[in-house]
C-alpha cells in the first residue's frame, strides 16, 4: 500500500510534466489541425535554455534559490516562445492551404532540425545539473520501515502545473485572444470576416504552447536532473498520446490524459517492467485510438462529404 | 521571414535586421554558449560569440538575398496547374528516361566494375528504391500515410537473420518466409487501424514501429537486444556459395576468384528484388483491387458508397506495402551479415517517407529518382554525421515548401473513359486514411 501511494505521487509528477506538453499539442491540433510533430522538440529546446541560463547564473555569483528559478523560468519561456513562434512562422505557415500531408512532414523535417541543431550546439552528451531543490516531507512511515516521500521538487512540478494551468483556462475561456483562438477552432473564415487576425491567433498559439513546453522542460530538468538532444521524441509521442488520450482539442482533457499516461507509465514500471514501459505507453495510444478515437472528453468528429 | 512584398532598400533592410534580431534572440544562448559536462559531473561553459556573430551575419545576409529573390522573381502563385507543353514535355521524357535509366542500372556492375564504392552505394540506393516502391503502394496509391514503414523492414530482416543463424536455412527460402511474415505483421497492423484517418494513422504507425523496435532492444533472448545478431549467412548463387573454397562459384565456372563477385551478385539480387516490386505494382494497379486502392485516396466516403470494400482494400494495402519491406529486410540483412536495432529508428521510416514523397507519390519514376537524389545527398554530407540530419531536416521542411507535391508533381489516372488526361495533382486530395 505505501509503495503504491509512492508511485501515486511519482505517477502524478511525470503526468504533470506529460501535461503541460500535451496542451501544445492539442491547441495546435484544435486551431490547425495538424499534428505539430516537432512540440516534443521544442520542450527538449526548452529545458535545454533552463539548463544554459542555470549554469550562467550560477557562474555569476547568484545564491538565491527563488530568483534563479524565476528567472530561469522567464527565460526559457521567452526562448521557446520564440522558438514557437519562429517554427510556425517558417515551416507551417507558407503551407497552411497546401495539401494535408504537407504540414505533418515539414513538422517531421522541423523536429529532425530541431534535434540535430541542439545536438551540433550543445553536443550529443547527456548534461546533469546538481540538484537545486532539495528536502522535503516524509508523509508516512510504514513498520517494515517503507517510507512515502514527498520531495519538494515533486510539490513544486505539481503546484507550477496547476497555477500555470488556471491562468491558462482563464486565459482561453475570458480573454480576447481565448475567444479568438476559440472563434479560429470552429472557423477559421468566418473569424476572419468578424475581423479576427487569423495568422496573428494562430501564432499566439504556438507561442502559448511553446511557452508551456517550456516549463514542462524546466520542470524536467529540476526533476530528473538532466536534459539530452534526444529526449523531446518519445516525451512527445507520450504528450501526443495524452492529448489523443484526453480528447483531442480539449484542454482539461490533455491534462486529465497527460496525469493518465504519467500514472501508467509509472505504475507499470513498478510493477511490471521497466524495459517495457515506452512499449505500454504507446500500445494504449493505439488501444485509445481504438476504442475510443475521441478520447475521455473529446467531441465525435462529424465525417463531412 | 516575411509575408509582405517589401519594395525600398530601407524595409529590406529593416526586414533583414528583424530577422537577424530574431535569431540573435534564438542562438544566443543555445549557440553562444556551450555547456559540457565535466569528469566530475560538473558542468562547465564556454562562450562562442564568434559563432554566434557569424550565424546571426548569415541569417542577415540570407534575409536580403532571399528577400531581392523574391522580388526579381516577383509573386508566384503557390498552386498552378501543369502547362499542357510541360505535359507533354514530362510524358515524353517520362517515356524514354526509365527504360535508359533502367539499361543504365543494369549495366552499372560493367561500367563500374573495378570501384567498390559506387557499387556498394548504388546498391544502397537501389535497396531505398524498392522501400519506397515498396511505401508508395501504402502512402501514394492507398493515401494510408504509415510512419512506421521500418518496422516491417525489421521484421523481414530479423526473421532472415535468426532464421539463418538459428536453424541454418538458406536465403532462398527465407525470403519468401521473410516477406509473408512481414506481410503478416502488416495485417496485424492494419486490422486495429482500419478506423483511423489521416494523421490519427500516421501517429499509431508511428507508435506501431517504436514499440517493434523496443520490443526487438529488449526481448534479448530471441534478438540479442542491442548487441544485435552478426555472423547472418551472405546469400548463395542458388546454392552455390560465392567464396573462394572448391564448391564456389568461381571455381566451379573456372575463372579467378574475386570478392567483387559476391557483391555484383548483391547488386542484381536487390536489382531483381525492386523491379519485381515495381512490376507487381504496376500489374496490381490495373486489377480492380489497385483502382480501389486509388479510389479510397481519393475519396473514402465515395468508396464505401461505391460498395467498395475498404477493410479489404486497406488490408491488402498494409499488407502488400509491408511485404516488400520485409524482402528488403531480408535482403539488407544478407548484405550487412549484422543487424542490430539501431538500423531501424524512426530515422529510417521518415527517410523512405521523405523519397516517397519527394518523387510525388504514386509516382515509381519519381520515387527511383527521389531515392536516388536523397541517399546521393547524404553520401555528400558523408563526412559532415552530425550535420547530415540537419541538412536532411531543413531540406525536408524546403521541399515542402517549394513542391509540396514532389519532384514529378502530377499523376496520369489509371482508369480513364476517351482519351488519356493527365491531371495536376494539385486538383485531387490526398490521402484521407
Amino acid at each position: 500500500m505505501d509503495y503504491f501511494a509512492q508511485q501515486l505521487i511519482n505517477g502524478l509528477v511525470l503526468g504533470s510534466i506529460y501535461g503541460l506538453i500535451a496542451i501544445g499539442y492539442t491547441m495546435v491540433y484544435g486551431i490547425v489541425g495538424m499534428i505539430n510533430f516537432a512540440h516534443g522538440d521544442v520542450f527538449m529546446i526548452g529545458g535545454f535554455i533552463a539548463l544554459i541560463t542555470f549554469v550562467i547564473l550560477i557562474s555569476l555569483g547568484l545564491t538565491a534559490i527563488p530568483v534563479i528559478l524565476l528567472v530561469v523560468l522567464l527565460v526559457s519561456m521567452a526562448i521557446t516562445a520564440l522558438y514557437g513562434w519562429t517554427i510556425e512562422r517558417i515551416a507551417y505557415r507558407p503551407l497552411r492551404h497546401s495539401f494535408r500531408l504537407a504540414p505533418m512532414l515539414s513538422a517531421i523535417g522541423m523536429s529532425f532540425v530541431l534535434t540535430n541543431y541542439s545536438q551540433v550546439a550543445q553536443g550529443a552528451r547527456v548534461k546533469p545539473i546538481p540538484p537545486f531543490i532539495t528536502g522535503g516531507y516524509t508523509l508516512h512511515e510504514s513498520a517494515d520501515g517503507f517510507v512515502i516521500q514527498l520531495s519538494n521538487i515533486q510539490i513544486m512540478v505539481v503546484v507550477t502545473t496547476i497555477v500555470l494551468l488556471a491562468i491558462f483556462t482563464w486565459l482561453v475561456s475570458r480573454t480576447r485572444l481565448g475567444r479568438d483562438m476559440r472563434a479560429c477552432e470552429q472557423d477559421q473564415t468566418m473569424a476572419a470576416l468578424l475581423g479576427v487576425n487569423v495568422d496573428r491567433t494562430i501564432s499566439m498559439t504556438f507561442v502559448i504552447g511553446a511557452a508551456l513546453a517550456a516549463v514542462a522542460g524546466l520542470m524536467y530538468l529540476l526533476y530528473y536532473g538532466l536534459v539530452d538532444f534526444f529526449m523531446g521524441f518519445v516525451a512527445g509521442i507520450k504528450a501526443f498520446t495524452a492529448a489523443v488520450l484526453g480528447g483531442i482539442g480539449s484542454l482539461p482533457g490533455a491534462m486529465l490524459g497527460g496525469l493518465a499516461i504519467g500514472l501508467i507509465e509509472t505504475f507499470w514500471s513498478a510493477y511490471f517492467s521497466v524495459e517495457y514501459k515506452d512499449v505500454a505507453a504507446f500500445s494504449i495510444l493505439i488501444v485509445v485510438l481504438i476504442f475510443m478515437p475521441t478520447g475521455l472528453l473529446g467531441r465525435p468528429e462529424v465525417e463531412k462529404v | 521571414m516575411t509575408a509582405k512584398p517589401a519594395t525600398g532598400i530601407t524595409s529590406l533592410l529593416k526586414t533583414a535586421f528583424i530577422n537577424a534580431l530574431i535569431a540573435l534572440v534564438l542562438f544566443s544562448l543555445m549557440v553562444g554558449i556551450r555547456t559540457e559536462a565535466g569528469p566530475d559531473g560538473q558542468l562547465t561553459y564556454w562562450t562562442r560569440f564568434g559563432e554566434l556573430a557569424s550565424l546571426v551575419g548569415a541569417v542577415f545576409g540570407g534575409s536580403i538575398v532571399i528577400e531581392l529573390l523574391r522580388q526579381w522573381i516577383g509573386p508566384t502563385s503557390a498552386e498552378k496547374l501543369v502547362p499542357p507543353a510541360v505535359q507533354s514535355g514530362m510524358s515524353f521524357i517520362g517515356r524514354y528516361l526509365a527504360p535508359a535509366l533502367l539499361i543504365f542500372t543494369v549495366l552499372v556492375p560493367v561500367i563500374f566494375y573495378d570501384q567498390r564504392y559506387i557499387l556498394d552505394l548504388a546498391i544502397l540506393v537501389l535497396t531505398y528504391v524498392m522501400l519506397g516502391w515498396g511505401l508508395n503502394v501504402v502512402v501514394g496509391l492507398a493515401g494510408l500515410l504509415d510512419l512506421g514503414y521500418v518496422a516491417f523492414y525489421a521484421v523481414g530482416a530479423y526473421s532472415y537473420g535468426l532464421l539463418a543463424t538459428n536453424f541454418g536455412w538458406s536465403f532462398w527460402i527465407c525470403l519468401p518466409l521473410a516477406g509473408i511474415l512481414a506481410a503478416f505483421w502488416g495485417v496485424l497492423l492494419g486490422f486495429p487501424v482500419l478506423r483511423l484517418r489521416g494523421d490519427y494513422l500516421a501517429i499509431v504507425t508511428l507508435a506501431f514501429g517504436e514499440i517493434i523496435r523496443l520490443v526487438i532492444i529488449n526481448w534479448q533472448e530471441l534478438t540479442g537486444g542491442p548487441n544485435g545478431v552478426s555472423g547472418i549467412p551472405r546469400p548463395s548463387f542458388f546454392g552455390i556459395p560465392l567464396d573462394n573454397s572448391d564448391e564456389g562459384l568461381a571455381a566451379r565456372l573456372g575463372i579467378e576468384y574475386s570478392p567483387t563477385h559476391r557483391i555484383v551478385f548483391l547488386f542484381y539480387l536487390i536489382l531483381a528484388l525492386a523491379l519485381l516490386t515495381n512490376w507487381v505494382t504496376i500489374r496490381l494497379r490495373r486489377l480492380p483491387i489497385g483502382r480501389a486502392w486509388e479510389a479510397l485516396r481519393e475519396d473514402e466516403v465515395a468508396c464505401r458508397a461505391l460498395g467498395i470494400n475498404t477493410t479489404t482494400t486497406k488490408l491488402t494495402a498494409f499488407a502488400t506495402g509491408a511485404m516488400f519491406g520485409g524482402f528488403a529486410g531480408a535482403f539488407f540483412a544478407t548484405r550487412q551479415g549484422f543487424i542490430s536495432p539501431e538500423s531501424f529508428t524512426f530515422q529510417e521510416s521518415a527517410l523512405v517517407l521523405a523519397i516517397v514523397v519527394l518523387g510525388g507519390m504514386g509516382s515509381q519514376l519519381g520515387v527511383a529518382l527521389a531515392a536516388l537524389a536523397m541517399i546521393g545527398g547524404f553520401e555528400l554530407f558523408r563526412g559532415l554525421e552530425t550535420y547530415r540530419m540537419l541538412v536532411f531536416g531543413m531540406s525536408m521542411v524546403l521541399i515542402m515548401i517549394w513542391r509540396p507535391r514532389g519532384l514529378i508533381g502530377h499523376r496520369a489516372p489509371t482508369v480513364y473513359l476517351a482519351k488519356a488526361e493527365a491531371i495536376s495533382s494539385d486538383l485531387v486530395k490526398e490521402g484521407h486514411g
